[in-house]
């Protein structure tokens, strides 16, 4: 199952499946690098809000994702991770470090709108 | 109750199967939904050490009880290599994979039982339960 | 004593047609015997509970209208071999006064009063014929029996249901999620945190911050007298699984002594934000609230196009 990416504006947004395999998520990571550089998009959102669990695998790929993005220039954040499956992964030792997060869409959203506003910002400023 | 749910696991989709089928068995027998994500957490977890280290193998679920509690048991089953040093294997940090440490430890801290046999060259059961309190 | 019962009843009188008939017989005689004898029996029994100091914690009417109650429904279980009725007197009165205190040996203490009360009355009646005297005795110590089993199990069953869900208000109560302000969570721990209640403050709060869409949540931990690793890693990811929702973290509170225990037991805490008191943490998450209030109004409409 291919997971849909959407471009709005500058940004990208990826949205999950419940049952995602590790192919799928390979296949994202890959896509969405693409397209950062294709589009030359500023940030990119991962919702997750409909997936319903998130093993070690899925937590390394999406910091591997994070990390690829950002050498691209672009900001990325998973947004939507739901109650239980925080609950859960902190139990299993995994805790997205250096990733940044939001509650849902919308504040992914304004994250990655401050984020490039900030950054115009200091090129004027230069 | 007493009937067993096994999910062969031949490639990376049967992970996905395995563990949405822990959770609806977990979710029949009244766990929470936090916990219901545990065990679907810790299944794919057991799952994806089969992939990893032995390709194939398969996960038996099935329910037990010691009164009042209720319990879903977890049965990862492969004919692999084997692991040789258990203690270690469920130390924190360590790991023979390109993973992060996190599989059997952290299975153990979302289960409330874990217990592993394996002999090496011969194949691992890594067995958890998970009690409703 | 379910002889007198109908299915039992049956079964019994194709063994022992005779002696079946005879434990009815007997069982109405009993109960006609607690009729006649209502109004001397229960006072009797009222005087029996005051002298053994039970049920202090109620006036005389009262225990005395409760006595008559309960007699009633226990003379009317020996006539119909029945326990409904008495089952949910049982219960109702349980209800009512375990909030006062009573406590579970002085109920069990007063069925086996009226028990003896019942007993010395029929040993009064039937003295004069001792086989008499034993039959009557043998149909009415199982009835007896099952009686005081019925009123006191009820009573220890829904004091164990008023403490479950005294325990669980109290939990509740113990870790409130409060907002302050928009978008701002304090949860103030007081007390002992144990392994269960870590994990239920953090679903809670969990909730809490999706539900009020928190960005900043303060835990204060003042209230929080000692510290091992075990609560302190709960703590560690309690913050972690909350940033995870996308909230920050502050806590406030920690005492010199449990800081110490943290860095001595090796709980990183460098990834934790920590402000010195309560007072001090509402304001760093203002100013972390503040600093995003502005934009996140500036772009509202763009957002929703």
């Amino acid at each position: 199952m291919e997971v849909p990416i959407l471009k709005q504006g500058d940004f990208l947004i990826a949205t999950f499946q419940a049952a995602l395999t590790d192919e799928d998520l390979l296949q994202l990571q890959d896509a969405l690098v693409a397209r950062v550089g294709k589009f030359r998009s500023h940030g990119v959102i991962v919702d997750v809000t409909a997936l319903d669990v998130m093993d070690s695998f899925a937590a390394r790929t999406l910091r591997a994702l994070a990390h690829m993005v950002r050498l691209r220039g672009a900001e990325t954040v998973i947004v939507g991770i739901q109650p239980e499956v925080a609950f859960a992964m902190v139990q299993l030792g995994l805790s997205l470090e250096g990733v940044p997060t939001a509650l849902d869409l919308e504040e992914g959203l304004a994250q990655l709108m401050k984020a490039s506003e900030r950054k115009g910002a200091t090129f004027r400023g230069r | 109750m007493g009937d067993e749910i096994r999910v062969p696991i031949d490639s990376d989709a049967d992970i996905v199967i395995a563990r949405q089928q822990g959770r609806a068995l977990a979710e029949r027998i009244g766990f929470s939904a936090t916990d219901q994500t545990i065990i679907a957490t810790a299944i794919s977890e057991v799952a994806r050490n089969i992939i990893k280290f032995a390709k194939r193998g398969e996960i038996i679920l099935s329910t037990t009880m010691k009164n009042p509690e209720r319990g879903v048991v977890v049965v990862a089953r492969d004919q692999g290599p084997g692991i040789v040093d258990i203690q270690l294997a469920l130390q924190d940090g360590y790991s023979t994979g390109n993973g992060l440490g996190m599989g059997l430890p952290g299975c153990k801290r979302l289960m409330d039982e874990l217990e592993i046999k394996s002999s090496k060259g011969k194949g691992t059961i890594v067995t958890m339960k998970k009690w409703t309190t | 004593m379910s002889k007198s019962n109908s299915k039992e009843g049956e079964v019994k009188k194709v063994a022992e047609p005779v002696r079946g008939e005879t434990t009815a017989a007997l069982l109405r005689e009993l109960v006609a015997h607690l009729r006649q004898n209502r109004t001397q029996l229960r006072q009797e029994w009222a005087k029996r509970i005051t002298e053994a100091k039970l049920l202090t914690a109620m006036s005389q009417e009262e225990i005395f209208a409760e006595a008559t109650a309960v007699y009633d429904n226990y003379v009317e279980a020996l006539e119909t071999g029945t326990f409904e009725a008495l089952q949910g007197y049982a219960r109702n009165l349980s209800e009512r006064i375990i909030p006062r205190g009573v406590e579970t040996h002085e109920v069990v203490g007063i069925v086996l009063l009226l028990r003896d009360v019942l007993a010395r009355s029929l040993f009064a009646k039937y003295q004069h014929d001792f086989a008499l005297l034993n039959r009557i005795l043998d149909a009415y110590e199982p009835a007896a029996n099952r009686i005081a089993n019925t009123v006191a199990v009820g009573f220890v069953q829904e004091r164990e249901r008023t403490i479950r869900q005294q325990q669980e208000a109290i939990r509740e109560l113990s870790t409130p999620v409060l907002q302050v302000r928009e978008r701002l969570l304090i949860l103030p721990i007081i007390g002992v945190i144990d392994p269960q209640r870590s994990r239920q403050l953090t679903e809670q709060l969990l909730r809490g911050i999706r539900t009020n869409r928190a960005k900043v949540v303060v835990i204060d931990i003042t209230g929080v007298a000692a510290m091992d690793s075990n609560v302190a890693n709960g703590l560690v990811q309690t913050v972690e699984a909350s940033r995870l929702l996308g909230a920050t973290v502050i806590v406030t509170g920690l005492s010199p002594e449990i800081a110490q225990t943290l860095v001595t037991i090796g709980v990183d805490l460098t990834k934790m934000n920590t402000v010195g008191d309560l007072q001090g943490g509402i304001e760093e998450a203002e100013r972390l609230l503040g600093v995003k209030a502005v934009p996140l109004s500036l772009i509202e409409p763009q957002t929703k196009s």
